[in-house]
């Protein structure tokens, strides 16, 4: 009995050790918390972690960042039901599937709590959950603006390497890149999965199968990384057209030697770090722009690559 | 042959134990220590921070009535001596054929639960069926179907609607009366009576000011609650229930004093998957879509919920108010960190350390209880 009794109280300080740091990081001041949608293994996110945490100290006030660990929607609908109930002065969320997230927000805003949209939604469902406002970079102009950059560099098909199959959002820039391209999706997007290996290989294999292929178009680092490594290893690299969005460490060494031929940015530091920024001067000031903010798209090619390439994976 | 011990009503073939040591040392105790040093861990450090108000506490009960939902079809199981690995797959698969069947054939949704309850169940009776019949360990066989069930469940969506997140299921389950059952809520009147008498809070501002910010008792707890009841009183107050102990026990030597292994295993089986589909269901109804990622990962969270409750991996040994209290623990711990404001990295880190003490004071608990060394 009194081994178990050790083995409990071994266990309770185990548990509590880390509470107590925790307890200590707080600040006075406002809250506000940001939800996003991504699992624990998305390394484009770190931006997004970088961005809130610069402003949170520029501004003076408390920032979290939380996410479902394994990207599973209906978890971060409870987060979200979690950063209301903790009362917060303002969420900061993604708007990734309307269907589950719409009740939530819409309860935390009619709580009393301000709520800005970020990264994934439309600018209707935005207005129809009462968020004061977006900020990211609309998705399927996005796309479609790639797409037709790539037409006029005479890029005919392509294949769009989809690592988060289960994002309706991000599958818009597939299909606004194929109608800026002026050709059917049809079987041109691949569900890659998450894991490298598994992604580089289906690269492989998709251009293996079809050699007549002009272009890739990956979605976001976790994609594009692989991607890079399977057209190094089939021997195409810098011969196939590639663009991808979002940027990376790696991603900007392949624009600088010319493997990829631009990236798009829709900048994830704006968009953690302007809600946090909007928001604190509306509950101070009670000040508020009057419209969306468009974060993105900007095209990186190789001429403009110093502060990027600088601030690669940490604020761009 | 003498009647002295009749009269006396005491046994001398069994040992004498005080009523304390038998009220205290369960497969529970575990559990239930767990649970108490959880509960009076986050009072004090996130006691403040909205986690024990009306909105905060329907948080965290509804995570743990998610987990409570799988844990108990797995601990059964596990007690039985097999494992599902397929239940998050299940959990997507069910969610999605409820999705398929009501917003893309558009069925009325009552049909599109029940068919997809009598596929989810018959799925899972065709899991046992292969473990029983192959005698392959439940781990591989339900590996399978893990990635069998995923795959589908991305594939059709795709193939029929071509994207993975099916919506509109909650315009389509409007006045349906099965589905008020896995959405719906109960004691609205008394919510509502707590919100006007300022006993909890309201809403500020919208359509629904001055309503309780919570107003009811979701159905997917009410079902977890349930379903605990039922396994609870099914494992120990049954002739199944020891049926069930003695297939995870000893297989052989339960099939030799004529327990019925190979049905029970089925049945377990049945009744996990059954578990995995309410679980679906339910939240299906709640966001009225159902995506190809949904409960990616659940199984492993079922099955540390079982352990943190006591049951023996090899089973056997377990209990469903272990369980229970295990997938209590698990939400508690899992939302009570965002409360407390812990970086949310921190916590798999959590979740190991849990599982692990859970474990060596588990194995303890029942050395004193089993005798074994």
């Amino acid at each position: 009995m009194f081994s178990t009794m050790k083995k409990m109280a071994l266990a309770t300080a185990v548990a509590a050790a880390p509470l107590m740091m925790a307890t200590g990081a707080s600040a006075e001041g406002e809250k506000y918390i940001l939800v996003s949608h991504a699992p624990d293994s998305d390394s484009w996110w770190n931006t997004i972690k970088n961005g809130i945490a610069l402003a949170g100290e520029q501004m003076n006030v408390e920032v979290e960042y939380r996410n479902p660990p394994t990207g599973d929607l209906a978890d971060m609908a409870r987060i979200i039901e979690q950063a209301a109930a903790s009362g917060p002065n303002g969420i900061i969320t993604t708007l990734a599937d309307f269907d589950v997230l719409s009740g939530p927000i819409r309860a935390a805003v009619d709580q009393g709590i301000n709520v800005i949209i970020m990264n994934s939604g439309t600018p209707e469902q935005v207005r129809e959950v009462g968020a004061l406002m977006f900020v990211g970079q609309p998705e399927y102009d996005a796309g479609f603006a790639a797409g037709l950059r790539a037409k006029g560099d005479g890029v005919g098909s392509f294949v769009c390497v989809n690592h988060v199959i289960s994002n309706t959002v991000v599958a818009e820039r597939c299909r606004g890149f194929a109608d800026g391209l002026g050709v059917d999706l049809g079987d041109q997007m691949i569900d890659s999965g998450q894991d490298p290996a598994e992604i580089k290989n289906r690269v492989t294999a998709y251009l293996t199968a079809n050699p007549e292929t002009d272009a890739i178009l990956t979605l976001g680092p976790t994609s594009a990384d692989p991607t890079l490594l399977a057209v190094e290893e089939m021997g195409i690299a810098g011969d196939i057209y590639f663009g991808t969005f979002d940027l990376g460490d790696e991603i900007v060494k392949g624009i600088k030697s010319g493997v990829i031929n631009w990236g798009i940015d829709q900048q994830p530091f704006l968009q953690a770090y302007l809600p946090v920024v909007v928001l604190t001067n509306y509950d101070r000031y009670g000040v508020l722009p009057g419209n969306n903010i468009n974060s993105g798209p900007g095209f990186v090619t190789k001429d403009a690559l110093g502060k990027v390439e600088e601030f690669a994976g940490e604020y761009r | 042959m003498s009647d002295g011990n009749v009269t006396s009503g005491v046994d001398e073939r069994i040992k004498e134990q005080s009523r304390l040591r038998t009220a205290l040392i369960r497969p529970e105790l575990g559990g239930i220590c767990g649970t108490i040093i959880v509960f009076a861990l986050f009072l004090l450090f996130a006691g403040d921070s909205g986690m024990f108000n009306s909105q905060g506490v329907l948080n965290w009960s509804t995570v743990s009535a998610q987990f409570m939902i799988i844990a108990v079809g797995a601990c059964l199981l596990m007690i039985a001596g097999e494992f599902d690995l397929s239940v998050g797959s299940m959990i997507g698969f069910a969610g999605m054929m409820i999705a398929i069947f009501s917003v893309t054939l558009g069925w009325p949704v009552w049909q599109a639960i029940i068919v997809t309850f009598i596929l989810s169940v018959a799925i899972g009776g065709l899991n046992g069926f292969i473990v029983v019949r192959t005698g392959l360990p439940s781990f591989i066989v339900t590996l399978a179907f893990l990635f069998i069930l995923r795959g589908f469940t991305i594939f059709l969506p795709q193939l029929i609607e071509r994207k993975t997140i099916i919506g509109g299921i909650r315009d389509a389950a409007e006045g349906d009366w099965l589905a008020v059952v896995f959405g719906g809520k109960v004691l609205t009147g008394l919510f509502s009576w707590l919100g006007e008498a300022g006993m909890i809070a309201t809403f500020e501002r919208g359509t629904k000011k001055g309503m309780p910010v919570v107003d009811g008792i979701p159905m997917l707890i009410v079902w977890a609650i349930v379903l605990v009841i039922f396994g609870h009183i099914l494992l120990t107050r049954t002739q199944f229930g020891n049926w069930v102990f003695a297939s995870g026990g000893d297989a052989e030597s339960a099939r030799n004093s004529g327990v019925p292994v190979n049905r029970v295993k089925i049945l377990m089986f049945m009744f996990t998957a059954f578990c995995a589909c309410v679980f679906a269901t339910c939240q299906v109804m709640e966001f009225g879509s159902a995506g190809a990622d949904r409960g990616l990962l659940k199984e492993f969270e079922a099955i540390i919920a079982v352990v943190i409750g006591g049951a023996l991996l090899t089973g056997g040994y377990g209990s469903v108010i272990g369980a229970a209290l295990g997938a209590l623990i698990f939400g508690v711990v899992q939302q009570g960190l965002f409360f407390a404001g812990v970086e949310s990295s921190l916590f798999r880190v959590f979740l190991g350390l849990i599982l692990l003490a859970a474990v060596i004071l588990n194995t303890y608990i029942r050395r004193m209880i089993t005798g074994e060394r």
